[in-house]
């Protein structure tokens, strides 16, 4: 018996399967935030987004620490950088899992410990990107800046951090794309999301695994390549901007 | 009492000895050009005037005040000196009108409308009013320095600094800035300038000093300066560039 004979039934076991791959049990409610039990790509997704966006703010102010005059702000950031940098992701989801109960008298559950690792985790190199963006700009933007007598933080603010950032957009998209991948650890402690409702699925199913990890990794490429692709028109649009003086 | 009062200016990078006891005054509307090799110290000087670089031993007093007196607001102080540097270094993410008006608005506190009535008044004055909307990019190497003049000029500086303000531009474009400056010079704006375009100095400068390994080597007023250079150094200088 050849494949070809037993792919339609299999593939049809998928296309069953395919809304919860996409979005688990979800249910709609009338209360914030309005979806329970959201699980597949879609849970994948939200805790990519929440992630990158806490991941910013967090490692835009590691990466200004960082390139900060301040013995003390300056060497907190090395410190935080380093230490993230040099531990596995999937430890850190772990520690933040087990520390909670520890710290806060009970268990977050796991979709909150898992966005706080990875938003921990991911600043960390948003800081290093940052550090990285705002030294590459030619020093002349600088000093033009404070010599009309703008303050530092002024110039940082108007001059160097528009251009910084916007520089940034690729390392960011990168990171953003390495964080959507990496939603897939969540899977074991429990979050519900597409890697995990895929081992559902191929446990309850059981002889359509090839075409279940198949599936999802056509799902887990398609966010991506849409990311980079947005990230490439968006650099496109952006590149007139730059200072080509050194 | 001076403009502009530098006494016993000493720089060091590390070992090397940048400048070695500069001693110089700029009365109000002077315009002095400072010229000499490259590695002199000439831009260097006129940067530690409004402290882009600090130096370690003298003072330089200006307006009355010791530049580097705890009193002094570091940002108060730049915004009454403008600065137009060698490589224009405008900001490429804003129009060119935004470009003259950051300062004013940030610094000064100016509101938008008046700001924007002000920096088209100085792109007019040096005439590229009509390019107020584009960004820096999208102009000539010659116009974007005037922009950097009209950047400078928008604070209403006392003083204005020019570093090398024409090394980096192609030599069509080096008259429509030098007549920008010429005509700054001649309203009575007090300038500093870091220039080897000796026709500018010969037709607007009081005054021209010759600097070689961080030192003030000669003093005098243009004619006389190119006609009769007194020192060895600035005749192999003058030879070299004339």
């Amino acid at each position: 018996m050849s494949y070809w004979d037993v792919a339609p039934e299999h593939w049809g076991l998928i296309w069953d399967n395919l809304d919860y791959f996409l979005w688990g049990a979800a249910k709609f409610t009338d209360q914030f935030p309005y979806v329970e039990n959201l699980g597949g790509l879609a849970a994948s997704i939200v805790l990519a987004v929440l992630g990158i966006l806490g991941a910013f703010w967090l490692g835009l102010g590691a990466g200004l620490m960082r390139i900060s005059r301040n013995r003390f702000a300056k060497y907190t950031s090395i410190v935080y950088i380093e230490a993230i940098r040099g531990t596995p992701l999937l430890m850190l989801i772990f520690w933040f899992f087990f520390l909670a109960p520890i710290l806060m008298g009970q268990t977050l559950p796991a979709f909150h410990s898992t966005l706080i690792a990875f938003i921990v985790f991911t600043s960390a190199y948003i800081g290093e990107i940052v550090r990285a963006g705002v030294n590459a700009l030619p020093r002349g933007q600088m000093e033009a800046a404070r010599g009309s007598g703008l303050s530092h933080v002024q110039a940082m603010r108007y001059v160097i951090l528009p251009q910084a950032l916007r520089n940034m957009i690729p390392s960011f998209v990168n990171q953003f794309v390495s964080l959507t991948k990496d939603t897939s650890l969540a899977y074991i402690i429990g979050v519900n999301e597409l890697m995990r409702t895929a081992v559902q699925v191929d446990n309850r199913e059981t002889k359509i695994s090839f075409e279940i990890y198949i599936t999802i990794a056509i799902l887990y490429f398609v966010v991506c390549y849409v990311l980079t692709s947005y990230s490439r028109r968006l650099e496109k649009k952006l590149s007139r901007y730059q200072a080509r003086d050194r | 009492m001076a403009m502009i009062e530098v006494n016993d200016l000493h720089k060091w990078y590390g070992d090397f000895h940048v400048l070695k006891g500069i001693n110089e005054s700029v009365e109000q509307g002077e315009v002095l050009v400072i010229c000499g090799p490259s590695g002199s110290g000439k831009s260097t000087f006129i940067r530690c005037i409004n402290r882009l670089e600090e130096y370690q031993k003298g003072t330089i007093m200006f307006d009355g005040r010791d530049i580097h007196a705890p009193e002094v607001n570091i940002n108060t102080l730049r915004s009454e000196i403008g600065i137009v540097f060698q490589q224009f270094n405008l900001y490429p993410h804003l129009t060119v009108l935004k470009n003259v008006t950051l300062a004013p608005v940030k610094v000064k506190g100016m509101d938008k409308k008046a700001a924007d009535e002000l920096g088209l008044q100085l792109l007019h004055r040096v005439g590229i009013h009509d390019q107020a909307h584009k960004y820096p990019a999208e102009l000539s190497g010659g116009q974007q320095q005037r922009v950097a003049i009209a950047r400078g000029l928008a604070m209403e500086p006392k003083v204005m600094l020019f570093d090398e303000p024409t090394s980096a531009l192609d030599p069509e474009m080096i008259n429509e800035v030098l007549n920008v400056m010429k005509d700054l010079a001649r309203e009575g704006k007090t300038m500093l300038c870091v220039t080897h375009e000796m026709g500018f100095a010969r037709e607007v400068a009081d005054r021209v000093i010759f600097m070689d390994y961080g030192e003030v080597i000669e003093q005098n007023t243009p004619s006389e300066f190119f006609k009769n250079p007194q020192h060895e150094r600035s005749q192999q200088f003058l030879k070299e560039i004339l």
